[in-house]
């Protein structure tokens, strides 16, 4: 018989510490990479109960003999992936420079996290909606928003389609299958599934795509939005995002360690799929799957890209305060321009030379799209009539905005 | 026409939307099979068919979500929330996402949802069933707040809220449900029966949001009133012999200013009645409007007839609620100077 236990034991208070901070040698050994059982591609189409080890396991396809999941893309295809991606490290790289010449109050930056909002973008339909998150400036750009709307945006210059009122890159373009952003993270991932739903109600077959950031995870709306789509079995795909970082709060401080995000799926009855969010051709592969199995009417599939927040979290961010510096050089799955131009290489399909003057060819577009920008103005320079910030409060202005307007002059 | 409740008024407009619009649907906790625990949907599963009236997890920040995205699909989501005090964890959604995403996107993405909850007390529903949390949806710009005081106007409102392509939070006075309660405990139940306003015409018709409603005309002074006060406020004003004229708002955003002003103007006194707690309440927004636009028709201060700043109290509810009584008193107050 046992002995009745004593006092001996304390408690003690686990708070979790990523493997580095500044000056300490960067290690991603606590993350498992191995492909496992994401080896099989089950068909889109088979039980929830036979897919519960796919999110532990890491579907790729770039470096990997004879994958799976390799989606047989052609090259034009690829050609065309890669200029997307390059096009939006590009502009974005150039919005942040616009950002410390003062020309605008802030920027964000998908810097090594392009693949996972363009392939989507590529290959969803247009009748299709992504709920995107402040990193997916690429599908924008993937899907021909024009390059001279984005910056009128980030300047909340006078032809700011948003008309001043909202924080640069937080865009909107129901046009171009992208939902409006907002500042709350987390907030429209259950949007996604509401429209999902609306369109299996109304026997259309519209899928919704949403995403959120590892960190943003652990708010609720997550949960409440798994629990739906799982329920009503809503057709959409649910993203995560998982770049790693959360500002500076690394992603153990989002979920317990020794798991994995995509896993959460199995609690909700959906697939999860765990993808290596750096590999074009992984995420296309991924995505592809989900949107099958969504528009064959078998609901949800939650999809956890994994990638690394290469760039700072904004502007207002210097992530050397928080992890060692040359963290990204350490990160196990490269960077996704980088690999997709060495599968081109490879397969003969690109050289150095084409990269080159596709960078330069594609430099000339933003600069002459950055050029009509400012023709227009900067912020501060230009911005849309001062009416504006009354218009769109309802859909006809109660008397107090009218009041109001008056009261200021405008 | 028939003589109808307000349970039985509200369910004829859900009906009379389900069956002449197919892109409205209700949603809720046990709203669809059950229909409802104060049974306002009552009979539209069954009706209509489950899709367009069905049960939801426990999850008001979910529900909420669901029909904003619904909403931007282009359907008009009319979800319920069981009771308004569990409308907090759906708060996120209503500010930051209904009320705003008209605004943040150009006027490229809307929420045309209608938000149904069971409001207020006088039913022994201790803290957590009888709040009126209208102030702070007054308080956020971007939604409406709508709140009717019979049964006619329940379902002239309900049907104008559901077609607005703005989101609207639409308050029932659950103490209303089944009689013109008018804040005596002690009196046997009243129902609806032979209410002038429980004659509501069985088809399609609307009461217009943002206009108030002149229910007892008057020279002396002004009460302002919404949801189950308005009945309190014609007990207490015939308490007080008075001869004040009685203004059911029904809707506070959008309000009526016009028709609040000119009645102020005339009368020159104001007493501001509603059952949430007075500090911070609707009536301070009332009351500074008002000395903003009538001040110098005003023969005396204007006096706001509120919940205690507490919690609502169970064992105390009759003590916290602002019955007749306590009107009374405050119209005599404005009284005094005359
Ligand atoms: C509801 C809410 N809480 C906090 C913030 C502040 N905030 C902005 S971004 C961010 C980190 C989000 O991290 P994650 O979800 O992992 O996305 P990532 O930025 O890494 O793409 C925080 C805490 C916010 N915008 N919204």
């Amino acid at each position: 018989m046992a002995e009745p236990q004593t006092s001996s034991h304390r408690l003690e208070l686990h708070i979790p510490e990523p493997a580095a901070r500044p000056g300490g040698t960067a290690s991603f050994d606590h993350i498992s990479f191995a492909i496992g059982a994401a080896a099989r591609k089950p068909a889109p189409l088979a039980p929830e109960a036979e897919l519960r080890e796919l999110p532990f396991g890491l579907i790729r396809v770039m470096g990997t003999e004879n994958s799976a999941w390799d989606p047989q893309l052609p090259p034009e295809t690829m050609r065309q992936a890669l200029r997307i991606m390059l096009q939006t490290r590009l502009f974005e790289d150039r919005m942040f420079r616009a950002h410390r010449q003062g020309k605008t109050s802030f920027f964000m930056k998908s810097t090594g996290e392009e693949a996972i909002g363009i392939a989507p973008a590529m290959l969803l339909g247009a009748g299709d909606m992504c709920f995107p998150t402040y990193r997916m400036q690429g599908w924008l750009i993937a899907r021909g928003y024009p390059l001279e709307m984005m910056i009128n945006q980030i300047y909340s210059n006078a032809k700011d389609p948003l008309a001043g009122r909202q924080l640069p890159i937080l865009y909107s373009a129901r046009d171009y299958g992208f939902y409006s952003l907002s500042g709350n993270v987390g907030s429209r991932f259950g949007h996604a599934v509401g429209w999902a739903m609306a369109s299996a109600y109304k026997g259309d077959d519209k899928i919704a795509l949403g995403f959120i950031g590892e960190g943003s995870t652990a708010e609720g709306d997550f949960h409440e939005a798994l629990t739906f789509a799982g329920v009503y079995r809503a057709p959409a795909i649910l993203a995560i995002n998982n770049n790693q970082w959360a500002i500076s709060t690394f992603a153990g401080i989002a979920t317990a360690d020794g798991t994995t995000f995509a896993s959460k799926a199995i609690a909700y009855g959906i697939p999860g799929l765990r993808v290596d969010g750096n590999d074009f051709l992984a995420v296309w592969a991924a995505t592809q799957w989900a949107a099958e199995r969504a528009r064959a009417n078998l609901g949800a599939t939650l999809i956890e890209f994994l990638t690394y927040r290469a760039s700072g979290h904004s502007t207002s961010d210097d992530p050397t305060k928080y992890r060692p510096a040359d963290e990204a050089a350490h990160w196990p799955l490269g960077d996704p321009i980088e690999r997709l131009k060495a599968h081109l290489i490879q397969l003969g399909e690109w050289s150095e030379e084409r990269h080159a003057q596709a960078g330069a060819e594609l430099t000339e577009q933003l600069r002459s799209a950055q050029r009509a920008a400012e023709e227009v103005g900067t912020l501060g320079q230009s911005k849309p009539s001062v009416a504006e910030m009354f218009n769109c409060v309802f859909k006809e202005p109660d008397w107090r905005v009218i009041e109001q307007r008056r009261e200021l002059g405008v | 026409m028939a003589t109808m409740n307000m349970i039985q008024a509200i369910n004829s407009a859900l009906d009379v939307k389900l069956t002449d619009d197919p892109d409205t649907l209700i949603f809720g906790e046990d709203v669809g099979y059950f229909g409802g625990v104060f049974r306002v949907t009552d009979g539209l599963a069954k009706k209509h068919g489950l899709k367009r009236c069905f049960d939801t997890p426990i999850s008001e920040g979910g529900i909420i979500a669901t029909a904003i995205g619904m909403g931007a699909y282009g359907l008009r989501p009319i979800p319920e929330i069981q009771f308004a005090d569990y409308i907090l964890p759906a708060f996120d959604q209503l500010v930051s996402e209904a009320a705003r995403l008209r605004y943040r996107s150009g006027g490229d993405f809307w929420a045309p949802i209608t938000v149904r909850s069971p409001y207020g007390g006088g039913i022994f529903g201790g803290q957590t069933h009888s709040q009126s949390p209208e102030a702070i949806f007054a308080h956020i710009t971007g939604l409406k707040t709508v709140i009717p005081s019979t049964p006619y106007d329940a379902k002239g409102l309900l049907i104008a809220a559901i077609e607005d392509d703005d989101p609207v939070i639409f308050l029932e006075p659950k103490r209303l449900y089944n009689g013109p309660f008018d804040g005596r405990p002690g009196q046997a139940l009243k129902t609806w029966e032979g209410h002038p306003a429980a004659d509501v015409p069985e088809g399609h018709y609307t009461v217009p949001l943002g206009k108030a409603a002149v229910v007892r005309d008057g020279q002396e002074a002004t009460v302002l009133a919404y949801g189950t006060m308005v009945h309190v406020a014609l007990a207490g004003i015939a308490e007080s012999g008075v001869d004040a004229e009685l203004i059911d708002l029904r809707s506070i955003v959008p309000l009526d200013i016009e028709t609040i002003t000119a009645s102020v103007a005339k009368t020159g006194r104001c007493v501001i009645l509603h059952e949430a707690s007075r500090f911070g309440g609707f009536g301070g927004e009332l009351a500074a409007l008002l000395q903003e636009r009538c001040f110098w028709a005003l023969k005396s201060p204007i006096e706001r007839v509120a919940g205690w700043d507490t919690p609502y109290p169970h064992a105390f509810e009759w003590d916290y609620f602002p019955g007749p009584g306590r009107l009374a008193k405050a119209l005599a107050r404005v009284m005094e100077n005359a």
